[in-house]
């Protein structure tokens, strides 16, 4: 049966051949998500303390160098960006460290830009109060709230935060465990040791970037760039949640999940598959924190009795934002004559497979563990492979060994069919 | 007699031209692909990858420890090979170290792929303006195993990131170039069997070689098969006309 099958491919596949290729188009993206994407939004955080009068890029000081690097991302900003401006310590020259602490409003609402407009409030900035990070970016992140467009904070300052106890660090981390997919990229102004740290904390927390500034050019290039990386459209993870046991575990079909999972956590899913499909899984675990040298992860298939049928390992060490691994599980199409597991009317029953989602990452002493890592897994459901029948293509020879045995075959065949025939005229003649 | 020689000298030629392994179609920069502008940007996670032609120059500006991420296609048979290149631009701050880059590369499922030989991890010292990574990664098949790690057509990633430098040193600008070279490893390696779709995840970017996904039809292994084939009958008529006629020498 099988054997026909292919036999029919293989002249279906000449016939294609000959007849000038007739390439069959790959079946790609048609599970894409229906819902209309909204524009992206950003907002960008300048830090407007008294700290930015000093002159020390390119001879200006920071403030001007940064009034003027935002002309000219304004000027730049794509249409389709929703583009928002929040400063801190723009208002409150005072010495009161409380007030200090909460001076940071919006100069510009996140909507369609107004060029004009938008300028003329960055061009009345002049530096002022104390650096309160933290409150600014959860006045950033509540800015950007709703909808499902890509969200980006980018995070203009000189210097590190002055409003202890509300670390900015564990302000971006709580952000980014809401799971709403928000970027926050960070720009140092002349960044001292303490202040790198810092700021390259938020970035890792939220998957950003840190980028150190001592020029005016580098300024406007890179925050440019940031704006434009906000307007790259791309898929949005929906939220799923992994549970402690298959028998639990959510069903997922075709598409991009976020989680999160702790360290050493198990997270189970699962997916139907119909035989003859082909399920495709990969998962990739973030290291928003510092981590411990040496780390891996595994992603398991296994049946719902627990028998493992396919893993993907991965294992690494040293600096890195992922880790991710994957598989393929084609289920074997069943022959109609043994339908036996399906239910009545002869539709072959959906096969659960389960998904086991685990990481060997380890904290260092003092790392919190809670959220736990972000992690990303797409599941792909497609149609099973065309099984190979044997290693060479088609069973189709090659070499010349190849070509000289059929013409020593073929030889001895012509000899052979010569000498039986004459044999056959004697025979007639004799008789 | 005639028309079958001259078919039979056809079929040879054509296999000789088109079967041996290799070396008639290697180094594929397509006029196509050069002619489309090469990307200047690079993404910073796998779902934001810029997608990279074979044959294409991209390049990228990016502050020292950022993660860059590339994609390109490979289809059944190719040979890739992935060429980074990092500078740091003149006018940068002197360096307080030397910084160790890397170069990873990552199938359609997110596994990270064996290069055939190419250094992947180099350092450059405080004192060096350039450096370059390569990997040559292994002949892509149609199908394997869904227990193998082989490599499959489908989307590939390339991430490049500094993973050992100074504290002080990270946020510094950087310029990274990426260059994707495939060739064609021939009849010798084309496998039976193909997957349904090649492994390019469905939310992800529509990645595609130039011309298309091959059907997994078409191997130079049905012109050595033909040949052979044509071959084997002029042999036999041969043997036949030996045995027969008025001077006959096989009696």
């Amino acid at each position: 049966m099988i054997t026909r099958k292919r036999l029919a491919a293989a002249v279906c596949g000449l016939l294609v051949t000959l007849t000038g290729g007739l390439t069959p188009a790959p079946a790609v993206a048609d599970a894409e998500p229906a819902p209309a994407k909204e524009p992206p939004k950003v907002e960008l955080v300048l830090d407007v303390s008294g700290s930015m009068r000093a002159k020390d890029i390119d001879g200006q000081s920071r403030m001007s160098a940064a009034k003027q690097a935002f002309n000219e991302v304004l000027d730049a900003v794509p249409d389709e960006v929703r583009l928002g401006i929040r400063t801190l310590g723009a208002d409150y020259p005072g010495k009161d460290r409380e007030t200090g602490c909460k001076d940071t409003r919006q100069l510009y609402p996140v909507g369609r830009l107004d060029r004009t407009e938008a300028k003329t409030a960055v061009a009345t900035l002049a530096p002022t109060g104390w650096t309160p990070i933290g409150p600014a970016l959860l006045g950033a992140a509540k800015d950007l709230e709703g909808g499902n467009a890509t969200r980006r904070i980018v995070l203009i300052t000189d210097g590190e935060d002055t409003c202890a106890p509300l670390d900015p660090c564990e302000v971006a981390r709580e952000i980014a465990a809401k799971g709403i997919g928000l970027t926050i990229d960070t720009l140092g102004l002349v960044p001292n040791a303490k202040m790198r740290a810092q700021l390259m904390c938020i970035a890792e927390a939220t998957g950003g970037t840190y980028t150190s500034i001592r020029h005016k050019d580098e300024l406007s290039d890179r925050v440019g760039q940031l704006v434009d990386r906000a307007a790259d459209p791309v898929a949005t993870p929906a939220p799923a949640q992994g549970a402690d046991s298959c028998a639990n575990a959510p069903q997922l079909k075709t598409g991009l999940y976020s989680d999160r999972e702790t360290f050493g956590q198990h997270r189970w899913y699962k997916v139907d598959l119909l035989p003859g499909q082909e399920l495709r899984a990969s998962v990739s675990v973030a290291a928003d924190r510092p981590v411990n040298r040496d780390y891996g992860v595994m992603l398991r298939a296994s049946t719902v009795h627990g028998r493992e049928m396919v893993r993907g390992e991965a294992a690494g060490d040293g600096r890195t934002d992922v880790i991710s691994t994957g598989l393929r599980y084609p289920k074997p199409d069943t022959d109609d004559s043994d339908s036996d597991s399906g239910d009545g009317d002869g539709k072959p029953a959906a096969e659960t497979v389960c998904l086991r989602v685990s990481n060997s990452f380890s904290a260092p002493a003092g790392v919190k563990t809670a959220p736990g890592l972000p992690v990303e897994l797409t599941i792909d459901v497609v149609d099973g492979p065309d099984e190979a029948a044997d290693t060479a293509f088609f069973g189709l020879g090659r070499g010349w060994w190849f070509l000289a045995a059929l013409i020593l075959v073929g030889f001895a065949a012509g000899v052979l069919w010569g000498w039986l025939s004459r044999w056959r005229v004697t025979v007639w003649r004799t008789n | 007699m005639r028309t079958v020689r001259t078919l039979a000298s056809l079929l040879l030629g054509g296999a000789a031209l088109l079967a041996l392994p290799g070396t008639a179609h290697a180094e594929t920069p397509s006029p196509s692909a050069s002619a489309e502008a090469a990307p200047t940007e690079a993404g910073t996670s796998f779902r934001t990858a810029t997608v990279v032609r074979p044959g294409q120059r991209a390049t990228a500006n990016a502050s020292t420890g950022d993660y860059l991420y590339w994609q390109f296609p490979a289809d059944a048979g190719d040979r890739a090979t992935v060429r980074a290149t990092v500078t740091l631009p003149e006018k940068a701050a002197p360096r307080s170290g030397a910084h160790t880059w890397q170069l990873d590369v990552y199938d359609g499922l997110r596994r990270h792929q064996a290069c055939r030989y190419g250094s992947t991890t180099k350092s450059l010292a405080a004192d060096a303006r350039s450096v370059e990574l390569t990997c040559a990664l292994r002949t892509v098949r149609a199908l394997a195993e869904p227990w193998a790690n082989d490599p499959l057509p489908g989307v590939y990633h390339v991430r490049l990131t500094v993973v050992g430098a100074p504290a002080a040193d990270l946020g510094q600008p950087v310029d990274a170039a990426l260059e994707i070279t495939t060739a064609d490893a021939g009849a010798a390696s084309a496998v039976d069997g193909s997957l349904s779709t090649p492994l390019v995840p469905s939310t992800g970017r529509a990645v595609e070689p130039d011309g298309g996904w091959s059907s997994g039809w078409w191997s130079p292994r049905w012109l050595w098969t033909a040949a052979g084939a044509a071959l084997a009958a002029l042999a036999g008529i041969w043997g036949y006309s030996l045995t027969r006629g008025r001077g006959r020498v096989l009696s």
